[in-house]
């Protein structure tokens, strides 16, 4: 049955526009709107509150009444500089603003192995995305492999629902963790958090330097296969939740033409990027964590909404908790071994099952795009991106609208 | 809690209210959401968004992303459209 789209232009113009309703974005909207500027929020998901709050009560103390929030829509352009093109399920819609704030946040960094493109075989924080969303776990056998501390996050909330976690593979080594676990003791807050997570891991066995090298099973996943001090040996298991760790969504600011960091996009002290009346808050800017998100996006909002001297106010507080992003990022960086996971047959991109073999041919992204598909498909690049940065070391090609696929009746413009 | 049902490949499912339909369609038993460019059995990886594996038809729509789509009563949903 063919669609009825309307195509809507907003005649309202807002002082600031917020894409992205997870911490950060909350968190500027929130200060913007304290700060007395007509703020809207744009967010893909059916909910505010991000990844990290999920279907939870917690955003709520940053939900302000005044604030509009846009939920189930997509940014796919940017037309005409301060205007948005939004695709909503039967609707489309043009947001004006004066200010942007883009908390577009993180994903998960996947990494190829044999197998990995099994049913049930799922992103860490993907696993738990899916649970929270109603997926059964209760009496599930599942394995936690990857890298960082969702890691621990993840398998503690699936056992807390019920599921057999067998165990957690983390590919750092535990000196590596160690090291990071002394630098905690400067934040008593995050070593209050440890020793919380600790009791609800209780019994989980905890591997370091210890990955998957293979996923088996015919129809969908019946084991894992793990590798550690050189010893390999296979797990059945309903699920494997497995993630290397975040990278941040800059698809968005790279089509503004917002220029990158190594972390990132790059920010001044008021979080506003290289293009004028344009911000960028939590893990857009390097992975840092939720405290870190809170800080970016309330400064984010103050300046945005005019009001520089209470964002000056929380500098010191952003300047700890991007030293703790510091420690995180060297504790838990990839090790090289990991190279070696995919294998000639292992598709890289799955969305047009490129396999390896075929992309390591090509010299860089622009000739694995021409030559095979690789990135080309509906994710453009979002999951074989991450992984053939750390593979290959290629750098994202250039972003072109639409960012995200798009309806055929989003792209005409009305008038 | 209150369920709300819907159907996965003409199976009736009941789900708890505020479910995506992605969990509706594994609750339904279906281990593969879409088949691949080459046929290979694909599910959701994600699970919010990103990667586009958790793809199925509702209501006669194709390409829907059931990870961020709640469940609405009445529903139809088939996967490997």
């Amino acid at each position: 049955m063919p669609d009825t789209v309307s195509n809507v232009v907003s005649n309202a113009t807002f002082d600031v526009a917020v894409i992205g309703a997870g911490p950060a974005g909350l968190a500027a909207a929130a200060r913007a709107a304290e700060s007395g500027a007509r703020v809207a929020m744009v967010d893909d998901n059916p909910r505010p509150g991000g990844q990290i709050w999920r279907a939870s009560r917690t955003p709520e103390p940053w939900l302000r009444s005044q604030v509009e929030v846009f939920s189930g829509a997509r940014v796919f352009a940017a037309p005409e500089p301060g205007v948005l093109a939004l695709e909503r399920s039967h609707s489309n819609l043009e947001l004006r603003y004066r200010s942007l704030i883009l908390a577009t946040g993180a994903r998960e960094r996947f990494l190829p192995f044999p197998g990995w493109t099994l049913p049930n075989v799922m992103g860490a924080g993907g696993l738990q995305a899916l649970a929270k969303s109603g997926l059964p776990i209760n009496g599930k056998r599942i394995v936690v492999a990857g890298s960082g501390p969702l890691l621990l996050a993840v398998a503690k909330y699936l056992r807390g629902h019920g599921a057999d976690v067998r165990l957690i593979a983390e590919q750092a080594d535990s000196s590596a963790i160690f090291r990071f676990g002394l630098g905690l003791i400067a934040k008593p807050g995050k070593l209050i958090q440890a020793a919380q997570f600790r009791a609800g891991l209780l019994g989980i066995r905890y591997l370091t330097a210890c990955w998957p090298i293979a996923a088996r099973g015919v129809e969908r996943l019946e084991s894992v296969t793990l590798q550690r001090n050189g010893k390999t040996w296979t797990e059945p298991c309903d699920y494997l939740a497995c993630g290397f760790g975040l990278i941040p969504n800059v698809e968005l600011p790279a089509l503004f033409g917002c220029r990158m960091s190594e972390t990132g996009v790059a920010v001044d002290d008021y979080q506003q990027t290289s293009v004028a009346a344009i911000y960028c808050a939590g893990e857009v800017t390097g992975i840092g964590g939720l405290d870190l998100a809170l800080v970016e996006g309330e400064i984010a909002g103050y300046a945005a909404a005019g009001k520089p001297r209470d964002a000056g106010k929380l500098f010191a507080a952003r300047k700890s908790n991007r030293q703790f992003a510091g420690a995180l990022e060297r504790a838990f960086a990839p090790r090289a071994e990991l190279r070696n996971l995919p294998q000639d047959d292992t598709f890289v991109c799955r969305c047009e099952d490129v396999t390896y073999a075929r992309v390591r041919q090509c010299s860089n992204w622009r000739e694995a795009k021409l030559h095979t598909r690789c990135g080309m498909g509906p994710c453009q690049g979002r999951v074989c991106g991450g992984a053939l940065e750390f593979l290959l070391g290629w750098k994202p090609d250039s972003v072109r609208p639409p960012v995200l696929p798009a309806r055929v009746g989003s792209l005409a413009r009305p008038g | 809690m209150p369920t709300l049902r819907l159907r996965v490949d003409g199976l009736p499912i009941d789900v708890p209210a505020g479910s995506m339909v992605s969990a509706a369609v594994a609750i339904a038993g279906a281990s593969k959401f879409r088949t691949s460019v080459t046929g290979q059995p694909r599910a959701p990886l994600c699970g919010m968004g990103i990667c586009f594996e958790c793809r199925v038809t509702i209501d006669g729509r194709a390409h829907c992303k059931s990870c961020q789509i709640p469940c609405e009563a009445g529903m139809e949903v088939e996967t490997d459209a």
